[in-house]
């Protein structure tokens, strides 16, 4: 297990470096000036401008730039915000939580729904079920997730009423956010109806962002179970007297969650783009909109910098789904 | 009163192209400690029967019989749940392909003592240990530590063990074996079967062995029912089956055996089992038999009495002759 896992880190490095060079260079290849955007309208004098360029770096060769930006990182320096003038490794920790919470629910819910309906669907194959199952996921998958949102928002905050619009914290309430779970924080707070007011502001965009890794999560569980329900030794388990409920729920599952779980992890990374949008639309307070915002304001440090801990953070999760691949598949066990 | 009592089973399965019978008419009987061979080519319906028998056939088959009884319980009315209480205690079967009639991503331990859980009271502790007897009696070195293997890291030979060892944890009144050596080499085909024979008599269980080899036959068992088509064609004492097959059919895959092959040639059966589409109106095997005639062709047999094997022919063979042409013609 040692061995697999320090393999499995080797492999990080080159990773890691194409992702420094990616999130150097894109940003660096969009059009517009930092400089001039930060100034405004008023503008900016020639020395002034020669100053702020020598300041952030810019006068330098790009290649310079770019050993700057490394030597910054591994001194866990990844630059400061423009706008906001504070490191973008704080501003990072501080809005993360927000994006893992709304991230963390839309996993948990397309996983708890997506699993037991792609077993049912492939159990019922052919039948009204797995027929109504199949054809909601495709639209579920088809769907722009901007649009679903703002129709969620227009039925569920609109006219019916039932949700907020926005924002993670009813406005009422103040409380300090140590963890930066709002879940956690509104219970720790001890206000009442706090925490309501946080699973409230949750609900919506944690479907909004669910529906698609619901839908792939369900197709993926079917059609595993459909090749697992033919294997030899679920016919075992049902000569051994085994109820439906065990056949398919322990012996076929516990098979077919191989490729699931692949898939799981890969929404991860779906995940973290769709919460981009997701929280664009609900103004979510996380990394996404973090993210959008500082891409408009041409805020390079904070754009290298969040494209590469976002990058980070898949990489992380996709060790950790190798790692649990052992467990449910014993075969590639053992270093 | 017989263990095992079957009588005029049929199975239907509901393919694109129409019904398609694969057990037509069969009977079985098997008594306790019983020893009986069920003998035929690819497409039989041997294993199809022992399938319904167990309600492992897939929801495509239709399963008729007039009866259907085990130990005295009917199996055609009883509920699914009393079935399940049944199936892997009473009676429990060991298929084909070993390797894959293990579940691949649970350990041999937990499938053994799973069996236990379901059907006895014992405690944690109980059902170690019968799981460390169960593998010592089905002859796996190391049991304890086999017991936390996982099945791809057995051989086959001892994957067939295992899945002994699970079909006996309950200490079954009947095992049905649906080809148990088939996918396993030839050394290794002997020692399953006398493992077999073995725990057959130091159990007492009856044991139901689906096999299309004569050569097993002749070695393990003491009654062998002998299908075509789905139907028994003939059910003989081992001794008198070899000596005097009564079936055309049964002389027929006793020629095919090379130890009793007499020329160069070794004899073989010319065609195929009839399928979906050339089922013949009259003797399923008319097509292929030496013996027939415009009778066997448009005329169904029914079965000859006891002392002929209750071969299912117009022209029971006594002594490779056929009988009774004169008085039909």
């Amino acid at each position: 297990m040692l061995s697999f896992l320090i393999r499995r880190l080797a492999t990080f490095i080159p990773t890691f470096i194409g992702v420094t060079v990616i999130a150097f260079a894109f940003i660096r290849l969009l059009p517009g000036d930092p400089i001039l955007l930060l100034a405004g309208e008023r503008g900016v004098s020639a020395e002034r401008y020669a100053e702020l360029q020598h300041q952030f770096g810019f006068d330098q060769p790009v290649w310079r730039q770019y050993i700057d930006y490394v030597i910054g990182i591994f001194h866990g320096d990844l630059g400061t915000s423009f706008s906001t003038k504070r490191p973008v490794l704080d501003e990072f920790m501080q809005l993360f939580p927000a994006t893992v919470e709304l991230g963390l629910c839309a996993i948990v819910l397309a996983t708890l729904i997506g699993i037991p309906a792609g077993v049912i669907a492939a159990v019922n194959r052919g039948k009204f079920f797995d027929q109504a199952l199949m054809s909601s996921a495709l639209v579920g998958y088809s769907m722009p997730i901007f649009w679903w949102a703002l129709l969620l928002i227009i039925v569920f905050s609109g006219t019916l009423g039932w949700t907020p619009v926005s924002g993670r914290m009813g406005l009422q309430y103040y409380f300090d956010t140590p963890t930066g779970f709002m879940l956690i924080d509104s219970l720790l707070s001890g206000q009442s109806g706090a925490f309501r007011s946080a699973v409230s502001h949750l609900i919506l965009p944690t479907i909004a962002l669910a529906t698609i890794p619901l839908a792939v999560i369900a197709r993926q569980t079917r059609s595993a179970m459909l090749e697992v329900l033919g294997e030899d030794y679920v016919r075992t388990a049902r000569a051994k007297g085994m109820s439906p409920l065990r056949v398919n729920g322990v012996h076929a599952l516990r098979n077919a969650l191989i490729p699931v779980v692949t898939v799981i992890g890969l929404s991860v990374g779906t995940l973290l783009a769709g919460a981009i949008l997701t929280e664009t639309i609900f103004s979510w307070p996380g990394i996404g909109k973090w993210m959008v915002d500082s891409i408009f304001r041409r805020d390079y440090q904070v754009v290298q910098g969040g494209l590469l801990l976002i990058a980070l953070v898949v990489m992380i999760v996709n060790l950790i789904v190798d790692v649990l691949y052992g467990f449910i598949n014993p075969k590639i066990r053992k270093g | 009163m017989a263990l095992l009592e079957i009588r005029n089973l049929s199975v239907d399965f509901a393919t694109h192209s129409g019904q398609f019978r694969a057990v037509d008419g069969v009977d079985v009987t098997v008594d306790e400690g019983d020893l009986l061979a069920i003998v035929g080519e690819s497409g039989s319906g041997k294993s199809v029967s022992m399938l319904a028998l167990m309600g492992l056939l897939p929801w495509t088959a239709t399963v008729t019989a007039d009866k259907l009884e085990f130990d005295g319980q009917d199996l055609r009315t009883i509920s699914a749940r009393a079935r399940r209480r049944i199936v892997g205690k009473d009676i429990s079967m060991i298929f084909q392909e070993p390797m894959s009639s293990l579940n691949p991503a649970f350990t041999i331990g937990w499938q053994i003592k799973e069996s236990l859980r379901k059907h006895t009271d014992m405690t944690r502790s109980q059902r170690q240990d019968r799981a460390v007897e169960l593998m010592r009696q089905v002859g796996i070195p190391a049991p304890e530590k086999r017991l936390q293997a996982y099945p791809h890291q057995l051989s086959g030979g001892m994957s067939q063990r295992a899945m002994i060892a699970m079909a006996l944890a309950n200490k079954p009144k009947l095992l049905i074996a649906d080809e148990p050596t088939t996918a396993l080499d030839v050394t290794i085909q002997a020692q399953i079967l006398e493992l077999l024979t073995g725990l057959q008599q130091e159990t007492g269980m009856a044991l139901v062995l689906i096999t299309h080899d004569m050569g097993v036959v002749a070695e393990t068992v003491q009654r062998v029912q002998v299908q075509y088509a789905g139907q028994r064609v003939e059910l003989q004492e081992v001794g008198g089956l070899f000596q005097n097959p009564h079936h055309p059919y049964t002389a027929a895959l006793l020629a095919a055996l090379p130890e009793r092959a007499t020329e160069k040639r070794l004899p073989t059966i010319p065609g195929v089992v009839p399928g979906q589409f050339d089922r013949p109106a009259g003797c399923l095997f008319s097509p292929r038999c030496s013996f027939a005639d415009a009778r066997c062709i448009a005329q169904r047999p029914s079965p000859a009495g006891p002392e002929l094997g209750r071969a299912l022919c117009h022209y029971p063979l006594i002594d490779g002759q056929p009988t009774g042409k004169e008085s039909a013609a």
